[in-house]
């Protein structure tokens, strides 16, 4: 515990962020918030979803002619259970957090599952979006994944 | 190339310090690892420090830290927002210059003070994970699943902790030791699944400081130098799903650049107990090595030294005789992205 | 469900972190003897200058400032600036003072403002002296002092304080 004789006092660091997305990013997100979700290939074929910019074996770039539909399902490839959700996650009750894998993509995505109990998750869960309703063009447009035959 | 030593170590380390602030943390840290180094204070060439603001929440946060140096008259300083041994390594370039003999390289930090997970989420992709706040728990906890579904049982995970334990007794600046058995960690409860609270590093508050000294000024000020015989360091994709999280190409590819082989004592930056076991293969470290005699990051995890306290770790046993040939690894980012690896030798090998 | 067509080209990412503050050692003697109406500096074992505000450590030096040493809350005005632009949360009207103090019997001059007369008629070597809060509602900052102003003295030799410009 603190010394009594030291001072202190809270320290909140707040940053109303904004980021540009660039055209990539931005295509992703444009098609998020339309309740569609993009891959993009590289240069060797394989499918990155989330996409990215530039190829990640020749470091070209890499643009719209190299996207490809994905999903919506896809495979959890691994996971956790979160118990005691923080603040700051995206759900408020116990959840899983996963790498998925979406049908059609080479590369796994993060995002949350909502089970409902743990014993639901399993590496290789066959999981769908839950879309949020009012959709802005950014990661939570993906409310959370579930399973997919909740 | 030329050859350089590590010719002084001091550390210190608490769970949670009551009172002084990084500095005054710092300041005695720093004033011992110059006094055993043998070299004056107004000597040393190049000073570079490794820190993070965001430990405090304060911007160049790290300027304060020069009040521990004495930067007057006017010194070779720098600094990276990283573990100190991304310091040592960029003091090791700059001794390679051949103008300068002496490095001092040092790191402090309070993890006390914030919400450690939490913040280090903010290292993650801005546009697809810290909007998400994964923090590092979790996202270690991922990586700690793939490599048991790669064929490991969390049975493996706890003898590191149990072992890491028993071993901490001995270090003065544990924050975490004891006897507890494999069995007794494993009836604890999950804080993440699958990891438990021993599975994690525990928070520290704490300074460390290394001096490096090039080819005859080691021999001159240090009986035994502990001789940077390789280092190396590689680093992977931030994606989460990009990366094969089960194993470490990182570290692997390091650690064959940097010439591990033969050592005798391995200090590994695992702050995840899982990570242990990864490093030990990517490093091809056969089982007579000795690792983390020191209890590594689950006794004390100095965020952003305690990678430099693995390096100075390993070297104090070779000044000391206890060891010929020692191996220190550093790591950075989520899941072991980042990996440096540091081998160490006393002048016989 | 989207209301636009544009194509996406930004997103908000907010950011809170929540954090504690601690003074250390050194600042919290010194901001506690401030609420006492004193001004307490540390002096270098090995270079003897005296600091303030403290941090524990001559940074000069890079040796513990153990020493403690009160200073004079009267000292010389050693740099200035008038600030006259708006900013966020700013507290003072604008144009305001800023000036460099350096208290007697300090080697290091402290920040603050200067108030009581136009602000073109601040100027290097000029003899303040601070203007505290009342006892009661002094805290632990240096806000305990509420500006300093002219003392009406003559202008401090320049020999007294042209080491610290």
């Amino acid at each position: 515990m603190a010394d009594p004789d030291v001072l202190e006092a809270p320290n909140i660091l707040e940053y109303p962020y904004t980021r540009s997305t660039g055209l990539v990013i931005g295509r992703f997100f444009t098609s998020l918030r339309d309740g569609r979700i993009e891959g993009i290939r590289g240069t060797d074929g394989r499918v990155h979803c989330p996409p990215n910019e530039y190829d990640p074996v020749t470091g070209e770039s890499l643009g719209d002619d190299a996207f490809v539909d994905v999903g919506p399902g896809g495979e959890v490839t691994t996971w956790a259970w979160v118990h005691r959700p923080h603040e700051k996650h995206p759900l408020d009750r116990p959840f899983a957090w996963a790498l998925i894998r979406l049908d059609g993509a080479d590369t796994a995505m993060v995002h949350v599952v909502d089970a409902g109990d743990e014993a639901r998750m399993t590496t290789g869960l066959r999981v769908q979006p839950r879309w949020r309703h009012e959709r802005v063009g950014d990661i939570h447009d993906i409310e959370a994944f579930v399973p997919e035959d909740a | 190339m030329i050859d350089v030593a590590v010719v002084s170590f001091a550390q210190w380390s608490a769970r949670e310090e009551p009172a002084r602030n990084e500095v005054e943390i710092l300041i005695p840290v720093v004033a011992e690892a110059i006094e055993r180094s043998g070299i004056g204070r107004k000597e040393i060439g190049f000073t570079v420090s490794g820190s993070c603001d965001y430990l405090a929440g304060a911007p160049f946060a790290f300027v304060t830290g020069l009040d521990a140096v004495g930067a007057w008259p006017p010194i070779r300083e720098s600094h990276v927002e990283m573990d100190g041994a991304w310091a040592l390594y960029e003091a090791w370039v700059r001794l390679q210059h051949g103008d300068i003999d002496s490095a001092l390289v040092y790191s402090f930090g309070k993890s006390s003070l914030g919400d450690l997970p939490i913040v280090l989420s903010q290292q993650l992709d801005p546009y697809y994970q810290a909007p998400l706040w994964l923090d590092s728990i979790s996202a270690a906890a991922l990586q700690a699943r793939a490599w048991l579904n790669a064929g490991h049982d969390e049975g493996e995970m706890a003898e590191v902790a149990a072992r890491s334990r028993r071993a901490a007794k001995d270090n003065p600046n544990a924050v975490v030791s004891g006897d507890q058995s494999a069995e007794a960690l494993l009836r604890e409860p999950f804080l993440v699944t699958p990891l438990r609270r021993h599975d994690c590093p525990p928070i520290s508050d704490g300074a460390v400081a290394v001096v490096l000294a090039a080819g005859d000024r080691a021999r001159e000020v240090c009986e035994r130098p502990a001789w940077i015989r390789g280092i190396d360091h590689r680093i992977e994709a931030h994606g989460l799903g990009v990366r094969e999280l089960a194993t470490s190409a990182s570290a692997r590819l390091a650690g064959e650049r940097a010439g591990v082989d033969g050592v005798d004592v391995a200090e590994l930056h695992a702050p995840f107990s899982h990570q242990e076991p990864i490093l030990r293969d990517a490093l091809g470290l056969s089982n007579g090595v000795d690792v983390n005699p020191s209890g590594g990051a689950l006794a004390a995890n100095v965020v952003m030294g305690a990678g430099l306290t693995r390096i100075g770790e390993a070297a104090s046993r070779i000044m000391d005789g206890r060891a010929a040939r020692a191996v220190a690894h550093a790591t950075s980012g989520p899941c072991l992205q980042h990996n440096l690896v540091c081998v160490l030798a006393g002048d016989a090998t | 469900m989207a209301e636009t067509t544009e194509p996406v080209t930004m997103i908000d990412t907010p950011i809170e972190l929540r954090y504690r503050f601690t003074a250390g050692l050194a600042q919290s003697r010194f901001l506690r003897g401030v609420e006492q109406g004193r001004l307490l500096g540390q002096r270098c074992p090995q270079c003897k200058k005296v600091y303030v505000s403290p941090r524990g450590a001559c940074a000069a030096c890079g040796v513990p400032t153990d020493e403690e040493v009160e200073v004079s809350d009267t000292g010389t005005v050693t740099t200035f600036c008038v600030v006259n632009v708006p900013f966020y949360d700013q507290k003072m009207e604008i144009p305001y003072v800023s000036a460099t103090i350096l208290l007697d019997g300090a080697d290091i001059g402290l920040m603050h403002l200067i108030q009581e007369c136009p602000s073109e008629d601040v100027h290097m070597g000029m003899r303040v002296e601070a203007v505290w809060k009342p006892p009661e509602e002094r805290t632990p900052s240096l806000e305990s002092i509420k500006y300093f102003r002219p003392t009406g003295e003559p202008d401090a030799d320049y020999e007294s304080y042209g080491a610290h410009v």
